[in-house]
């Protein structure tokens, strides 16, 4: 794409190779629709989060209107926009874990990590999600994801095994 | 093309509809009232809001009559129960995060929210929960934001995307903490910004020069004309006990559709700045004094007579047709030949080509149809924001190839076919050289352009432009203004007016004032008269005027020619002349130090006149508020000179009278293209430079509005190119 914008070096030579591939899937004119794949790559080489600089790369890269990417970068639940912690844990309190003791897990944690939802571990081991709804396994509640893995039938115990395992 | 039509039922009334039509459409043109929030004609269909559901039948549920085309034999019920209850539903939803502050938000009143909440809403809310509240975003200085208020319809955003070209405002996160603005804070910065304060259906956007200050139905509103630019942008102005409060869209289709640029908008706050001239006054000795009417008209009269045949009469671009009009005819009935308008054209070379007024030769909604458009020295944006959005149009729903050649790269909000910058000097030989592009298949041009035409070698830049004049059938070109301020204007204009021969396009003279075409018919030009007739003798231009000093001036309208005029020496000028008088809204300190005698007068929302605009088109309006003090109408400041001066035919009893007089002789008066028999020849030696004038600087109103000043683009400096 737009090589020659002043903001593509913030963006690595892998990356911008992987953005070029990902244009290269849709038809002439369309690369907004990579802007996901983008963000993602970018994401995975920036310590699991955006900066408002790298998006701004991203929209010259690819030549949008900036706003166009913040618009994807803060709605998708997959990408952070400020500095987080190493692992990612998702603790879900939709209708069948707070059932079955959703809310409970996450108070826990919150208690063990000694944070609240939305931050990170001081240590940068720990980021505790924001949020994320139903995250379809229900059958397993309460449950939680832990860097895309899925834990679930959750106990206190069981948590503080997988959390301790986190390195 | 044949339309196709359906037969449906709104309401159990038969209608005919066009086809596919969304059937909001049809109801709104057949006088069906369907609730809208994010739905507007002139943008696309977003159904985000819901509050237009209505009931179709055999349809499972309300469908949303922005989105929903029309189809043979629907029958569709607006105000069913059905329909009723989705949109008190969609209303209730509506309501739970807008809080209800209507005593002190800016959009009471005249809120669409308010207005619909009135018909749908509840009296009570059962929403017990708090409501969101979202941190207002400092956007610039137009635009104010209560983002609390919003209710996430998009207009702004799509207006943004589809009409100024830019999107500079999104949603970010979602669901409930969805909200709009910029995300990083940062301001809006373009030319026709201030239209989502009407677009707004709440008051999340709204206008910060006019923030409580006013409630919409304490104020009268008058139709009006905008002085800043020769689209003659079609206004309303709102006015409360003889004072402007704000400025907002007219509507009109042909010319403005339901747009204006923010200085059509904002450039009001000019007419209250400190130095608004609210008394006659007259000089003597080292300072002024403060007088009635009489004393400074007789002094007026007095001066005017003593210099005569020396006098020189400036007038301004933004006066009225009737003003224009009433000057030249005292100057030369004073006896002097000398009268102009044209303050930042330097070279009048080819006046005898001169065509009977400058334009766009076309309607300015028959641009949106151009295939082709080459644009010559002109910053379109900023000089005809307008405009530009017109040829914007042409590009993205038409795709009309449009090609600049311009002093500098200037930014456009659509694909550009071709761009070419030389420096000020270089501009005549690359026009040259696409006129030799399009003469290389061995077409006879005419002697005036033949000699710097074989010196040219087109390159592809060239055949690029050019090519924009040989697609399709509607093609022009357009010598903006940076093209009539540059020192060999002629020579474009003779190169320009053979291009358009050879290519069938047609000439636009995009001259500068939102009056200069009035002007030029008024006979406020040294070489002819009004109606384009011609003149016993032919008098100093503007630049011939300022560059030795004339023995009287006559300073018409808010005329400022040390800022309006490219020549250095106008204020040494004015300053050595024995008497200058001038008839002003303002006074600066400069004017001051000149001149000698000052008559206050209105401004154009304080007179009734006329402007004509590019396109050749006449449009009237009346008086909309008090002029200060003691200022009185120009017209008939300069009635009373006339008869003081003993002047014959000064007997007008109206500013219609001025203007009848005046048709009457344009009557007959042929347009015709410039002519093309001015010799070119290569220029020799260093040419002065052209001034880019800052969007906000370009005439006096402009200078004194303050919002504007405080923009990106009221902070950059003029630019010499």
């Amino acid at each position: 794409m737009n090589a020659e914008s002043p903001k593509a070096g913030l963006l690595s030579e892998h990356t911008r190779r992987e953005i070029d591939h990902w244009v290269g899937k849709f038809p002439a004119g369309r690369q907004r629709s990579a802007v996901l794949a983008a963000l993602r790559a970018v994401q995975e080489e920036n310590q699991g989060f955006l900066s408002p600089e790298l998006m701004d790369a991203v929209a010259e890269y690819l030549r949008l209107p900036p706003i166009q990417v913040y618009e994807v970068a803060t709605f998708y639940s997959m990408f952070e926009t400020r500095p987080c912690g190493r692992h990612h844990v998702s603790v879900c309190t939709n209708i069948c874990c707070m059932l079955r003791g959703g809310e409970e897990i996450l108070a826990h944690v919150e208690k063990k990590l000694g944070i609240k939802v939305g931050d990170s571990t001081p240590d940068g081991r720990i980021f505790l999600k924001k949020e994320e709804e139903c995250l379809a396994a229900c059958t397993g509640a309460p449950m939680m994801m832990v860097d895309h893995a899925y834990h679930e039938h959750l106990t206190p115990e069981i948590v503080d095994r997988i959390l301790d395992g986190l390195k | 093309m044949s339309q196709e039509f359906v037969n449906i039922e709104v309401d159990g009334v038969p209608l005919k509809a066009p086809k596919g039509e969304m059937i909001i459409r049809v109801t709104d043109a057949n006088g069906f009232y369907v609730p809208r929030f994010c739905y507007h004609e002139k943008l696309s269909v977003a159904a985000n809001c819901r509050m237009c559901l209505v009931e179709v039948e055999k349809a499972p549920k309300p469908l949303p009559a922005c989105a929903t085309p029309v189809a043979e034999g629907m029958k569709i019920f607006t105000k069913s129960a059905r329909a009723v209850d989705a949109q008190q539903a969609t209303m209730e939803f509506l309501l739970i995060n807008h809080p209800l502050d209507c005593p002190i938000c800016d959009q009471g009143g005249e809120c669409e929210l308010q207005d619909l909440s009135m018909g749908y809403g509840r009296d009570i809310a059962r929403f017990a929960e708090s409501k969101r509240v979202v941190k207002d975003k400092n956007i610039g200085p137009l635009i104010a934001t209560d983002m609390t208020r919003c209710i996430h319809c998009t207009r702004c955003i799509r207006f943004g995307q589809e009409v100024a070209g830019i999107q500079e405002l999104g949603t970010t996160s979602r669901g409930d903490r969805m909200t709009v603005g910029t995300y990083i804070e940062r301001s809006v910065n373009h030319e026709l910004s201030g239209n989502v304060i009407d677009l707004c259906p709440v008051g999340a956007l709204i206008d910060k020069s006019y923030r409580y200050r006013a409630r919409g139905w304490e104020m009268t509103a008058h139709p009006s004309v905008s002085p800043h630019d020769g689209i003659g942008t079609n206004i309303m102005l709102h006015v409360r006990r003889g004072r402007v409060m704000r400025v907002v869209p007219r509507r009109n289709e042909a010319i403005n559709e339901t747009w204006i640029a923010d200085r059509d908008r904002y450039g009001y706050e000019g007419l209250y700045s400190a130095d608004r001239l609210s008394a006659p006054a007259i000089r003597e000795g080292g300072g002024w004094r403060t007088t009635d009417w009489e004393t400074a008209l007789t002094a007026a009269a007095e001066g005017l007579k003593r210099t005569a045949r020396s006098l020189g009469a400036l007038a301004s671009a933004t006066a009225t047709l009737e003003e224009l009009y009433l000057v030249q005819r005292l100057a030369r009935a004073l006896g002097s030949p000398h009268v102009d308008h044209r303050l930042r054209q330097h070279d009048f070379r080819d006046a005898a080509g001169d065509p009977l007024h400058p334009g766009l030769g076309l309607g300015l909604a028959d641009v949106e149809q151009l295939d082709g458009l080459l644009v010559v020295g002109s910053n379109l944006r900023r000089e005809l924001p307008l405009l530009a959005h017109r040829v914007r149009k042409a590009v993205v729903r038409h795709g009309a190839r449009v090609a600049f050649l311009n002093p500098a790269k200037f930014d456009y909000l659509f694909p550009v076919a071709g761009y070419l910058t030389a420096p000020v000097a270089g501009l005549v030989g690359e026009l040259a050289a696409v006129l030799a592009a399009a003469a290389e298949q061995g077409t006879q041009l005419p002697d005036a352009v033949a000699e710097i035409v074989r010196g040219a070698r087109p390159k592809d830049a060239h055949r690029e432009l050019l090519a924009a004049l040989t697609t399709g059938k509607r093609r022009a070109i357009w010598l903006g203004a940076l093209a009539l301020r540059h020192p060999a204007y002629a020579d474009l204009r003779a190169l320009a007016a053979v291009l358009a021969q050879l290519t069938g396009a047609t000439l636009g003279l995009l001259a500068e004032g939102g009056n200069a075409v009035g002007a030029w018919l008024a006979g406020a030009v040294p070489h002819r008269e009004s109606g384009g007739r011609a003149v016993p003798q032919v008098g100093h231009n503007a630049r011939e005027m300022l560059e030795r000093p004339l023995a009287g001036y006559l300073l018409f309208g808010a005329l400022e020619p040390w800022a309006d005029s490219s020549c250095d020496a106008a204020l040494s000028s004015l300053g050595a002349a024995d008497f200058v008088v001038a008839a002003t809204p303002y006074v600066s300190e400069t004017l001051r130090q000149v001149a000698h005698v000052l008559l206050p007068i209105g401004s154009f929302v304080e007179t009734s006149g006329t402007f004509v605009n590019l396109e050749g088109r006449w449009q009237s309006f009346t008086g909309a508020a008090a002029p200060p003090g003691e200022a009185r109408p120009g017209w008939k400041v300069l009635r009373v000179l006339g008869n003081l001066v003993e002047a014959r035919g000064f007997e007008y009893q109206s500013s219609e009278d001025v203007r009848e007089e005046l048709r009457q002789l344009c009557a007959g008066a042929a347009a015709g293209a410039p002519g093309a028999t001015h010799r070119v020849v290569p220029s020799s030696g260093a040419l002065p430079g052209v001034v880019d004038v800052p969007m906000y600087q370009t005439d006096a109103m402009l200078r004194r509005a303050y919002s504007l000043q405080m923009t990106a683009d009221g902070r950059t400096p003029a630019v010499v190119y």
